[in-house]
């Protein structure tokens, strides 16, 4: 790790001026999980490091009169212990939960899971966003077991975010303040696929912060989160999905199904949501939204398998989330 | 029979014991859980300088300048060395280029970066699962043919084919690979994470060219080593280097855990086209295998005599294995060399069969036991393991694992090995104040070795085992074989019972006299050295001890391998049966433990709580390569691209399962004295595990690891779900 400056802004102008324009000016520092190796291994060598922790404006998680505003630094404990999450947003606090690791819970933090970097390991290994040697990407003739199936090319990554799908199918927007003011994205529009090597998987620029999540009321909101991975201890998913259903008696009216780790961006599977309106929620309509959900799906060489993984991953959270167990058990 | 001056060093019979057969805890288990037991990772004298390894970005390359000239100039830089000077031709990512100490680790990493080293890019294999893309990489060892298979084959009942692998993987030892070293005039002070406290030192004088007598070994507690921490290597003797250019202050290289990974030792991969056939009683009648593997740039070897494995004595066999020489890191000894994966090809071709032929492989297997050296052992093993899982009652025919999406699963597989004593002298010391220590220059890798060397003591001296001082872990107490291959417990044992027992003998021969009669009449039982025969002659330990006087009591015991089985404290030869019991979930390809039964006879058991835990250990390292573990190179840049814990995968808690172990405890056991037990339970581990996914889903699984995507493809293969 190279040497860097240090600061530690107690309000968040302080914290804002600290920034710079352009990446490798500052970096902010909430709970480390990813800065850190990311420092360590020399693929990302901020000048300065930005402690935000100490930012009050960043911290705390509340109801709203419109639902639940999450502050940058909450963290992932915080938000799995919050009554309202558990009640409301059984979504959220399954994608907090598939974190695994009791360590990481009590230290990663809402802002910095939405903006962490993929964990593509070309990328960690220094061969940039786009896994590119030679001005070809590595990852079509690689090791691409992990890599996306949805949406890729030129980039293949898969976004890291826990929390993307399940903010992306609840509407939730994410508020980001500058030195010169703040803006609200949706979270669908939060993340993006870069089409060159200086792009970036998110829509955030290099002066500004996360500061909030705001994520509107879920009251009769049927949400649940179905995570795939390998190991039952701290693993990222092979795939996960996140679905919310408004319904009119026991049929859906209007659904969101958002697909997690299988594309460079929490995944949006508009017509498998579409499919759904006007059914109830079944093992067979839930199966048919999986396949509809993985439509164009263009696997590499090692990957097909996520196809079914996203498929399974889709009918389980759906199962879930109308409080119908599937037939493999919890 | 032993004279009249050998004492008998006999094991106290079985039923007599009150230390040896107890369960007792680990001496060192508080300070290590409590964060107290201070590795060599954490020793940190005085002065003590950081050094950093440069390592090759390349598979293959050929250095073609090196500049350590700004490296030399930072502040803060104490010794720069060249390890791979212009010219030199590395064979593999990882491999050392230069060497930097400093006053902190940010300096030397700093500085190492500052090396400006330019490489001629060169050729590099990296993948060996493809035989036929190994080109000339490829070397044949040459057929071995027994019997006829030809012909046993075109009259068998049943011929099955298969290919079977499992990749390399590493040792990931929690504390890396590493040294402190001090190297100051003539005298070098060396605390290395090493498996060979005695033999080290010896080691690293010859690549030092320093009397091995100056060298001193301290070690009081390792970090897993299983097989890979025996030699000083290449970052020992440059850290001395950098040392002695350093003014003598002590110099730390312990290496990241990406260097660990690449360069610290693997286990070679064993890849296979295996053929065998059957009659339909299910007796094996023919073997034949196409095996490669590679073990690094020395290629690696599967040796002819291992396969079949256990069932050595099908009748007709044919052989032949090739070793691939890759540009990766060299493989060392893991836990069992080749046996897990000798046992892997040979055990899941072998329930292919009884699958082929309607058989129930429990049975399969206990009828071919006569194939094997331990043919009684075996049959009784097979019907513990069954027992204890409920073989009869839940297994089932292949693919019939229920209705449901999730299938169960049983499945076995057996190991053999060796588990003598090694070469070990004790030097047992009774203080005159009733105090005892004894003295070996071995280590406690994490088995317990600290533990059962107290309780042989208490045993031998009628003490409890808090009432001795075992100081091992440095290399001026008597010298200990290396821990390796399964042989301390036996070493440890014999030495120490002797020494122990020679001792006593001398303390009878001081108190005989004022007890009115003769040393052969006394024995030590509850702190009392007391007269056999009549309770109302004894003395208290203490006082036993202060009769003599100002002179202590020190006694050497050696165990010598060669008269060892003569003598009967310690033999080898072992065998073992697991099973495992699996639920697949089809529509993800998840597998799940749900119980590892373990099955071992291991002569004598001196702890059985310990000895649990040694197959806890090795149960969970099977899981972790069953399920999860795999070294991922990519051809296209010759990198391993998982030389982390993220993505290069080990079980947690939640992954395991419950394991249940069954040691042989029985009187024909115990009168073969104490067998090591570190690497028979690590040897079925994995096959049972397939075997286990096979009899759920109805179809094999070739390749290790199993995880969702080769079980998808295999349930694929085999056209819709299970």
């Amino acid at each position: 790790m190279n040497s860097f400056e240090y600061s530690s802004p107690a309000t968040l102008n302080e914290a804002l001026a600290l920034l710079g324009s352009q990446w490798t000016d500052a970096a902010p520092l909430a709970g480390g999980t990813d800065l850190i190796s990311l420092m360590k291994d020399d693929v990302f060598v901020p000048k300065r490091v930005v402690n935000i922790k100490e930012v009050k404006e960043l911290a705390g998680i509340h109801k709203t009169a419109h639902g639940l505003r999450i502050g940058a630094t909450v963290t992932f404990d915080e938000i799995a212990s919050n009554p309202l999450v558990r009640s409301e947003y059984p979504s959220l606090h399954e994608a907090v939960l598939g974190v695994a690791s009791p360590q990481i819970r009590n230290m990663g933090t809402a802002a910095g899971d939405l903006c962490q970097r993929p964990r593509c390991w070309y990328y960690r290994s220094g061969y940039g966003l786009l896994a590119m040697k030679d001005g070809k990407s590595l990852v079509p003739n690689g090791e691409n077991r992990y890599h996306a199936i949805l949406g890729a090319g030129p980039a293949y990554f898969v976004s890291a975010s826990s929390l993307g799908p399940a903010l992306v199918a609840l509407g939730a927007s994410i508020k980001i303040a500058s030195a010169s003011g703040s803006r609200t994205v949706e979270a669908g529009k939060f993340f993006v696929t870069p089409h060159d090597e200086n792009g970036r998987e998110i829509v955030l620029q290099p002066n500004e912060l996360v500061t909030e999540i705001l994520i509107p009321s879920a009251s009769g909101v049927k949400n649940a989160t179905y995570e795939i991975r390998q190991r039952e201890a701290i693993d990222w998913p092979l795939a996960a999905a996140s679905v919310a259903l408004h319904m009119k008696g026991s049929t859906v009216s209007e659904a969101s199904i958002v697909l997690g780790h299988v594309a460079p961006t929490p995944w949006v599977a508009a017509q498998a949501a579409e499919s759904l309106k006007g059914q109830s929620i079944t093992e067979e309509s839930a199966a048919k939204a999986g396949d509809a959900a993985v439509e164009g799906a263009q696997p590499l060489s090692q990957n097909s398998y996520k196809i079914q993984l996203a498929k399974v991953a889709v009918k389980r959270a759906l199962l879930a989330a109308a409080g119908k167990s599937h037939a493999a058990g919890a | 029979m032993p004279d009249s001056t050998t004492p008998n060093y006999h094991w106290p019979p079985m039923n007599d014991r009150r230390v040896m057969g107890k369960p007792h805890t680990r001496l060192d288990g508080i300070q290590k859980a409590s964060g107290a037991a201070k590795y060599n990772s954490d020793v940190k004298p005085s002065g003590m300088l950081f050094g950093v390894l440069l390592t090759c970005p390349h598979a293959h390359a050929r250095v073609t300048s090196i500049d350590t000239s700004a490296a030399e100039n930072l502040p803060g830089v104490t010794a720069v060395r060249v390890i791979s000077p212009a010219g030199k031709e590395l064979q593999w990512a990882g491999a050392e280029v230069a060497a930097v100490a400093a006053t902190s680790e940010e300096t030397a990493t700093k500085a190492a970066r500052l090396i400006k080293v330019e490489y001629e890019q060169l050729p590099f294999l990296v993948r060996e699962d493809d035989l036929s893309q190994a080109g000339n990489r490829a070397k044949p060892a040459g057929e071995q043919v027994t019997g006829d298979p030809d012909k046993a084959f075109q009259e068998a009942d049943a011929v099955v084919e298969g290919n079977y692998g499992i990749p390399v993987i590493t040792h990931c030892c929690l504390e890396s690979h590493g040294q402190v070293i001090a190297w100051n005039g003539d005298k070098i002070e060396y605390w290395p994470s090493t498996q060979n406290v005695s033999g080290i030192g010896g080691d690293i004088a010859r690549a030092l060219n320093v009397p091995a007598a100056n060298i001193h070994v301290h070690q009081d507690h390792i970090g897993g080593g299983f097989g890979s921490k025996f030699p000083s290597d290449l970052w020992g003797v440059e850290a001395a280097q950098l040392s002695k250019m350093s003014g003598g202050k002590p110099v730390k290289i312990f290496l990241d855990r990406e260097t660990e990974l690449l360069i610290a030792g693997n286990r070679p991969s064993a890849y296979g086209k295996i053929k065998i056939a059957g009659k339909k009683d299910g007796s094996i009648t023919a073997w034949e295998s196409y095996t490669w593997n590679t073990g690094g740039l020395a290629g690696g070897g599967l040796a002819a005599d291992l396969f079949p494995y256990v069932y050595r004595k099908v009748p007709n066999r044919r052989i032949n294995h090739t070793a691939i020489s890759t540009n990766t890191g060299s493989a060392r000894a893991w836990r069992a060399p080749n046996h897990p994966q000798a046992s892997y090809l040979t055990c899941s071709a072998m329930e292919d069969l009884a699958a082929k032929l309607n058989l129930d492989p429990l049975d399969v297997f206990i009828k071919n036991a006569d194939l094997t050296m331990r043919a009684d052992a075996y049959r009784a093993q097979l019907q513990k393991g069954a027992e204890i899982i409920g073989w009869k009652k839940n297994w089932h025919p292949r693919g019939e694992g229920g209705s449901g999406p999730v299938k169960r699963g049983l499945g076995l597989a057996v190991g053999t090995w060796g588990g003598a004593g090694h070469a070990s002298k004790c030097l047992a010391t009774i203080h005159p104040d009733g105090s005892v220590e004894v003295e070996l220059g071995s280590q406690d890798l994490g088995t317990g070795a600290r533990t059962i060397i107290a309780m042989v003591a208490a045993e031998t001296l009628g003490l409890p085992v808090s009432a001795i001082n075992v100081k091992i872990g440095d290399n001026s107490y008597p010298p200990s074989g290396a821990s390796g291959g399964s042989t301390t417990s036996g070493g440890v044992s014999a030495s120490t019972r002797k020494a122990t027992v020679n001792a006593l003998e001398k303390l009878y021969a001081a108190v005989a006299p004022g007890l009115g009669t003769t040393p052969d009449k006394l024995q030590a039982v509850d702190r009392r050295i007391v007269v056999q025969g009549d309770t109302s002659k004894s003395l208290t330990w203490e006082a036993a001890c202060r009769k003599l006087g100002t002179n202590k009591i020190s006694e050497t015991g050696e165990n010598n391998p060669r008269t060892a089985e003569r003598e009967g404290l310690t033999t080898g030869g072992v065998a073992g049966v697991q099973m495992a019991d699996v639920s697949v979930d089809t529509e993800t390809g998840l597998v799940k433990m749900n119980r590892l039964v373990a099955v071992h006879d291991c002569g004598l058991i001196i702890n059985p709580k310990t000895a649990e835990s040694q197959i806890f250990g090795a149960c969970i390292m099977s899981i972790c390569s069953a399920l999860f573990e795999e070294r991922i190179a990519d051809q296209q840049i010759g990198r391993v691209l998982n030389p982390d814990m993220e993505f290069y995968k080990l079980a947690g808690l939640m992954d395991i399962g419950e394991i249940i172990v069954h040691l042989d405890i029985n009187a024909e056991n115990d009168h073969r004295g104490v067998i090591g037990l570190g690497e028979p339970p690590a040897i079925p581990g994995d096959a049972a595990i397939g075997n286990a996914v096979a009899n759920a889903i109805g179809v094999r699984v070739p390749h290790l690891p199993l995880t969702a995507d080769r079980v998808l493809a295999a349930l694929a293969s085999k056209g819709g779900n299970a």
